[in-house]
């Protein structure tokens, strides 16, 4: 009698949850569109729970195909060969795609800097993308500064308003100061909006010039995919090594427990401000490169959405994993373009898709499952 | 040289437009001060920062509207005007708390032993999902709240003080008098408070957490719902995109009191409505959303236990 009573209760479970569901949706949809996803429910709510009970069964056999791949992944360098060709065999418009992606990736190893190895949530991150991108545009347009002597100077700066917000911020922690940064982030934005006599306001600056490299200037497309490539190797590579540095391993030290690596002689305050500088640098990078792609810039390019996504990307590939958080920069920007005709939706699933991933496999999808992040 | 008379007359101008700013800061204030004891409750109990509670908010107006023009279109709104605003927020407060409860269970519940930072995405995730569903089923476009209520006020103190402003201040007031009553005197409020302080210690002496978290959200979404009506009809347009500035505000003002003390969420949103208002007329009103983000910077680097919060000591 108790198994049947079971069956049963498990059988009206999901009509049950179906039913408080389409119940919620039901003034915003109109009956027959809850009707509808009553019904769609009725059959996804015990798919999504065998989903569920699955990927919990897999988890281990993941983990295992993941220990698999060898702990050393210079092999992953040879991915450079088809990255190099990739202008020859592909349309322009996926050649622009991919140089939105390889900014992309420069932003997002930059805040896996700060959250990844230092652990420190940054919400604000696209204030720093903003300070470089106007560097340039501003140096480039009001001094007639070319790019390469521009990006330097936009560098120094972008890493100095690093290093200006986070002496102060450094005190706070966890929440607070993933508030600090999203309040930083805002009043950069709200500032380039309104102080129009410098910045021109919501109309943006535009006319910057392209870089100029060996007397040519760099205005197809395919060169710059070859500029940013350069960049995004040249950061991979120093992302590398610095994380097998002295610095790194503070960092991941930090991360793992402030006090004691403080009690071990880390000086953290001192790393955390390397990090949050170091992160700094790269969005300047990203943001000069911005720049000089658009030739146009605008608040608009900067608003608290563009730091969720770029700390999405951080997330979903693997926090803290160089390959993990370029495959998520290539998925967030690649797929959004292969759903073109679901445009409206894609947010929606991105918006869900976060919250999926947070329950089943917070570690990211291709993150190992080190340590404990943020706790 | 004016003359007194001129003197007193232009003081009377100075000291009338002061009462009116302080006036519209009160109406804001006592908003904010709604939505900030969502944020305060949830964190009290869970230190989460629940980033979709701004979008509940939003939900709130949203269904005010809605739930508005179906009883217009019955035909309820001509029959009788006060018993059918009585149903839109009964059942307003209906919905949201129960998409606050339902948010819960998903989102959070499976995250409660998770690292900080994976229900702090979540959030951010349930918070782009209620946005784009919004846009995507009630257009991109301003919604307009019906104009029901008209400019008819009453004069107090030489300024114009309209029905609904008294009324905003006043509901949000007895609000928080409620809560307040409700938090210090019954028995699921005393629960509240054990969750609050030590969750291990409350759920061995036989408190059921879970049912308090619900609790929590389930008041939470209700009173940013009624917040969410308020401001609809006060400023008449709503947008899909409101609940995440009113949001961010809103936790200022938590932060602002101290975040976690239910007076201090409600001081800190009168006090940023005030600060609101003033700085957008005496200051800049271009930078009127600036504010509220210097002064949590301001606060959280000066004292960031809030100004009515207790520190807590660090436990290792």
């Amino acid at each position: 009698m108790g198994y049947e009573a079971k069956n049963i209760k498990s059988l009206l479970m999901p009509v049950g949850v179906a039913l408080w569901l389409s119940l919620l949706f039901l003034p915003f949809k109109g009956i027959n569109a809850s009707a509808v996803l009553f019904l769609v429910l009725v059959v996804a709510v015990p798919l999504a729970k065998g989903g569920a009970v699955f990927i919990r069964k897999a988890q281990p056999h993941l983990e295992r195909v993941g220990a698999l791949v060898p702990r050393d992944r210079r092999y992953l360098y040879l991915l450079i060969i088809p990255a190099l060709l990739v202008p020859f065999v592909s349309e322009d418009y996926v050649v622009d795609v991919a140089v939105i992606s390889g900014i992309y990736i420069i932003l997002a190893l930059g805040l896996n800097v700060v959250v990844g190895y230092a652990g420190l949530l940054n919400l604000g991150f696209v204030a720093y993308y903003a300070i470089g991108a106007y560097s340039y545009a501003l140096l480039n347009t009001k001094l007639g500064i070319g790019f390469w002597s521009a990006l330097p100077l936009s560098l120094v700066f972008t890493t100095l308003a690093g290093f200006l917000l986070a002496v102060p911020a450094l005190r706070l922690k966890g929440d607070y100061l993933a508030i600090v940064t999203l309040g930083f982030g805002e009043i950069v934005r709200l500032v380039l909006n309104n102080w129009d006599s410098f910045t021109r306001g919501p109309n943006g600056i535009s006319g910057i010039a392209p870089p100029q490299l060996a007397n040519m200037s760099i205005g197809k497309i395919s060169h710059y995919y070859y500029l940013v490539l350069f960049f995004v190797l040249l950061s991979v590579f120093i992302m590398r090594r610095v994380e097998d540095s002295k610095i790194g391993r503070a960092w991941i030290a930090i991360r793992e427990d402030d006090i004691a690596s403080s009690a071990m002689g880390v000086n953290t305050t001192m790393y955390k401000l390397y990090s949050v500088a170091f992160g700094a640098f790269w969005a300047g990078l990203a943001g000069c490169l911005f720049a000089a792609k658009m030739r146009f810039v605008s608040p608009e390019s900067f608003t608290f959405m563009e730091s969720v996504l770029i700390l999405c990307m951080v997330i979903i590939g693997g926090i803290g994993s160089i390959a993990g958080v370029i495959m998520g920069a290539l998925v967030l920007v690649f797929l959004p373009e292969v759903l073109r005709d679901a445009q409206l939706y894609r947010m929606l699933a991105v918006g869900s898709g976060l919250v999926f991933l947070m329950v089943f496999r917070p570690q990211g999808l291709f993150g190992r499952k080190s340590g404990s992040f943020g706790s | 040289m004016p003359t007194t008379f001129e003197n007193g007359a232009v003081f009377l101008l100075i000291f009338r437009v002061l009462l009116q700013q302080v006036i519209n800061g009160l109406t804001l204030g006592g908003v904010y001060a709604l939505i900030a004891l969502g944020y305060t409750m949830v964190y009290g109990i869970l230190e989460l920062i629940n980033f979709a509670h701004g979008e509940i908010y939003m939900l709130g107006a949203y269904l005010g509207i809605i739930l508005l023009g179906f009883f217009t279109a019955i035909g309820l709104t001509a029959y009788s005007l006060p018993l059918s605003i009585a149903l839109v927020v009964v059942l307003t407060v209906i919905f949201c708390s129960s998409y606050g409860f339902t948010i819960e269970k998903i989102a959070y519940k499976p995250l409660r032993k998770a690292p900080r930072l994976s229900p702090l995405i979540s959030a951010i995730g349930v918070s782009i999902f209620l946005q784009n569903y919004v846009m995507l089923t009630q257009g991109a476009t301003d919604k307009v709240f019906p104009h029901l209520f008209g400019n008819a006020g009453f004069r107090f103190l030489s300024t114009t003080v309209t029905y609904l402003q008294a009324a905003i201040i006043a509901a949000s007031a007895l609000m928080m008098i409620f809560l307040h009553a409700f938090v210090m005197k019954t028995k699921t409020g005393k629960s509240m408070r054990a969750v609050a302080q030590d969750k291990t210690m409350a759920s061995l002496l036989g408190i059921n957490i879970d049912a308090v978290i619900s609790v929590t959200f389930v008041i939470g979404s209700g009173l940013a719902a009624i917040a969410g009506i308020m401001v609809a009809a006060y400023y008449g347009l709503v947008n899909y995109y409101i609940g995440y500035i009113a949001g961010i505000k809103a936790f200022t003002a938590a932060v602002l009191g101290g975040i976690g003390s239910i007076p201090g969420a409600m001081f800190g949103g009168v006090l940023l409505g005030l600060v609101e208002s003033l700085g957008a007329s005496y200051i800049s009103s271009e930078y009127k959303d600036a504010y509220a983000f210097l002064i949590l910077i301001i606060i959280l680097l000066v004292k960031p236990s809030g100004l009515l919060g207790k520190t807590a000591d660090e436990k290792i």
